[in-house]
């Protein structure tokens, strides 16, 4: 299934882990505990040392996997060795993309993705301009490259980045880091009426923790929600509390079937046309 | 340079969506300010840089270098700008082009404290907010710039994150920006990050070059046959080279932090040495392309060096291109040789330098040393030769008396008379 599909029945719920956080063995679980509890498309992180763009959880989620022995070659493994239908995005930064295989550039690390079955990318240090060619090895192992819309994304720009989008725009709730939140930013509804006129999924991210978030950003009309460091949250209890790999899968399952009714809730509030400006 | 601040593959703008329309609007501030001179920027920024900084720092005849090399060393004294470093030269001019920008608050990082103290004088002096992000660990080694920066008024926020060094703080700091992108500037500390900060931070700094050629021509009417400058980043190597990059007759030499030994731990992802001209690879860091220290997978190491101001696992784009086309040869100094260099220095000069620069020298003596082999390498330096002395050793003292201590430096003076204080 591409990605633009898993929006075709409803809105998609759309949950984020970092690979091998805390281990390879207990994260293949909180994987696949994901989709039992609803979840359309899974994004998993390829932990990269200098994570840019990330908050203080996914952060601490990038140490653990890295301290726990996870690689890009792992990583693939990983991929190969999990046992989900929904489609997988690999969310990492470009240097490993960069680095992967022995000729330079992207086209390594996309092919073995594409072999390992991986229907797409999210790179968060890699703005529209600096794109091509990995977008190049995208349309040639027809993978979908996700971009970033952030609040402070406009004009010019926005039409750079939706040239080269395919699979969902990832739509930035808020400016700053990820992170979960006590509350939704008012920002995600200007986002969504600057995207209305182009023809992809919206997916919106950064700081959704319960599926009260969730209503309510789809019923302001995203197609789609994104959740990491709410669940990676779960893992990093957990963790700490030395809790069973089958009670920390419990509780991602709950959070995310709570996330994902409340998705399918706010869908039904939505006017069927919503007004465009 | 092209458009897009690419220098050959190297450089780009590898960051978040949310900061892009922050760096659009730099870069355009940056044309118009910096290389336009737009409301008379540049000629403030130079009579700044004149009253509050300084300048011009003196090009000095090191006489009993010059006897010992057996040629004419000359040394630029950026130790002498205001807070004993290069720094403010770039720290001064990124905080006023933020005050035309009409920003309203300021935030930097910093490593060995040089540019975070720089940046928190030039926000004092420009009366604008500060926040400093610094590692912990560096916190903890660097205390007298801690209590400047505190002192000009700017808040220094820990990072514990990682081994709490430069690296970490830049992460940080980047974090803050994307977050507050709209009334802030990020005054980064070298000629790292996407574009248009290389270019626009080596043109700040480019001033030390400027004076260097002219003071050159008037004191031996001719231009020097080699400058030698340390490179951690490469903010001062730049803006000692940056005048002399058309005169093919001027050797460049780059003096990398050979830390302990060039030998790389892949396995626990440690580089002991910040050598990325001299042992890195290509890869993106910190929004450019550029040579890392980094292991097959990509993922960037932790560096080393005496010298913390040299300890980053990145450098210029700029600075790695002109390496590759060969316009500057990037040599490396190891933490036993810089160590005997800063010694050397204060007893021979009576100029105590920092640790950084405390390289450069250490490469002059490895190569022109009375124990140094007859080489090419020696002649290759020539006649006339200026050092770059970034910045004064004050900041230095603490750790340099402490290395000393554990390595024997055979010129050092006796340390059992110093560590008994510490």
């Amino acid at each position: 299934m591409s990605l633009e599909d898993a929006f075709a029945d409803g809105p998609a719920f759309i949950p984020y882990l970092a690979a091998g956080d805390p281990d390879y063995e207990s994260s293949l679980k909180y994987v696949e505990a994901l989709e039992r509890g609803g979840a359309d498309i899974i994004e998993l992180g390829l932990p990269f040392s200098e994570p840019i763009a990330e908050g203080p959880t996914i952060q601490n989620a990038v140490v653990r996997s890295l301290e726990g022995g996870m690689t890009p070659t792992r990583f693939f493994e990983f991929v190969e060795d999990l046992d989900v239908s929904v489609p997988l995005v690999c969310m990492t930064y470009y240097n490993l993309i960069y680095r992967y295989g022995e000729e330079s550039g992207p086209r390594p690390f996309v092919e073995k993705a594409a072999e390992v079955g991986i229907e797409g990318f999210v790179v968060p240090d890699l703005p529209a301009e600096e794109a091509g060619p990995l977008r190049e090895a995208c349309d040639e192992f027809g993978l979908d490259l996700v971009f970033i819309v952030a609040p402070t994304t406009r004009g010019e720009r926005l039409d750079r980045m939706m040239e080269q989008v395919s699979g969902y725009v990832y739509v930035q709730a808020r400016l700053g880091t990820t992170g979960a939140q006590s509350s939704v930013s008012d920002q995600t509804g200007s986002s969504l009426e600057r995207l209305a006129d182009y023809d992809v999924p919206k997916a919106v991210g950064f700081g959704i923790s319960s599926g009260d978030h969730a209503e309510r950003i789809v019923a302001s009309g995203a197609d789609g929600i994104i959740v990491g460091s709410a669940l990676v949250d779960i893992v990093a209890d957990g963790h700490e509390n030395g809790d069973d790999a089958e009670t920390v899968a419990d509780r991602l399952e709950t959070l995310a079937r709570e996330l994902k009714e409340g998705a399918v809730a706010g869908a039904s509030q939505r006017p069927p046309h919503p007004e465009r400006t | 340079m092209s458009a897009d601040g690419k220098f050959g593959d190297y450089g780009g703008q590898y960051v978040p969506e949310a900061l892009m329309p922050a760096i659009e609007e730099l870069t355009d501030a940056y044309e118009r300010y910096v290389l336009d001179n737009e409301d008379g920027f540049m000629d403030d920024f130079r009579a700044r840089l004149r009253d509050f900084g300084g300048r011009p720092t003196p090009l000095q005849r090191a006489d009993r270098l010059s006897e010992r090399y057996d040629r004419e060393v000359y040394l630029k004294r950026e130790d002498l700008l205001h807070g004993g470093a290069h720094k403010l030269n770039n720290a001064l001019g990124q905080v006023l082009l933020a005050k035309y920008m009409g920003k309203e608050r300021i935030i930097a990082e910093t490593g060995a404290g040089q540019h975070g103290t720089a940046t928190a004088m030039a926000c004092a002096h420009l009366d604008m907010p500060c926040e400093i992000y610094m590692g912990e660990r560096d916190i903890n080694r660097q205390r007298p710039n801690v209590f400047r920066m505190k002192l000009n008024g700017s808040e220094v926020n820990p990072v514990t994150v990682g081994r709490g060094t430069l690296k970490e703080a830049i992460s940080e700091t980047m974090r803050d920006w994307a977050t507050n992108v709209e009334d802030t500037h990020y005054v980064i500390g070298s000629v790292v990050g996407p574009h248009p900060f290389p270019s626009m931070v080596r043109d700040f700094q480019s001033v030390i070059s400027e004076e260097a050629r002219t003071q050159a021509r008037e004191k031996l009417g001719r231009l020097p046959d080699a400058v030698v400058a340390c490179a951690g980043g490469g903010s001062n190597t730049m803006g000692a080279f940056a005048e002399f990059v058309d005169d093919e007759e001027t050797a460049l030499y780059a003096v990398e932090a050979g830390g302990s030994t060039l030998e790389v731990d892949e396995e626990a992802g440690v580089a002991p040495n910040s050598a990325s001209l001299t042992t890195g690879s290509e890869g993106i860091l910190h929004g450019a392309r550029t040579r890392l220290l980094q292991d097959r997978d990509g993922q960037i190491m932790e560096s080393h060096s005496v010298s913390s101001g040299l300890d980053y696992a990145g450098v210029g784009p700029e600075l790695a291109y002109l390496v590759d086309t060969g316009r500057v040869t990037a040599v490396n100094v190891d933490d036993d040789e810089a160590l005997t260099a800063f010694h050397r220095l204060s007893q021979m000069e009576g100029i105590i330098p920092a640790l950084e620069s405390a390289h450069a020298f250490g490469y002059l003596e490895s190569v022109a040393g009375p124990d140094a082999p007859d080489s090419a390498e020696a002649d290759a330096l020539g006649e006339y030769v200026v050092v770059n002395v970034s910045g004064r050793g004050d900041k230095d003292l603490e750790s340099a008396i402490e290395e000393t201590y554990e390595r024997d430096i055979d010129i050092a003076p006796n340390m059992d008379e110093f560590t008994g204080g510490l």
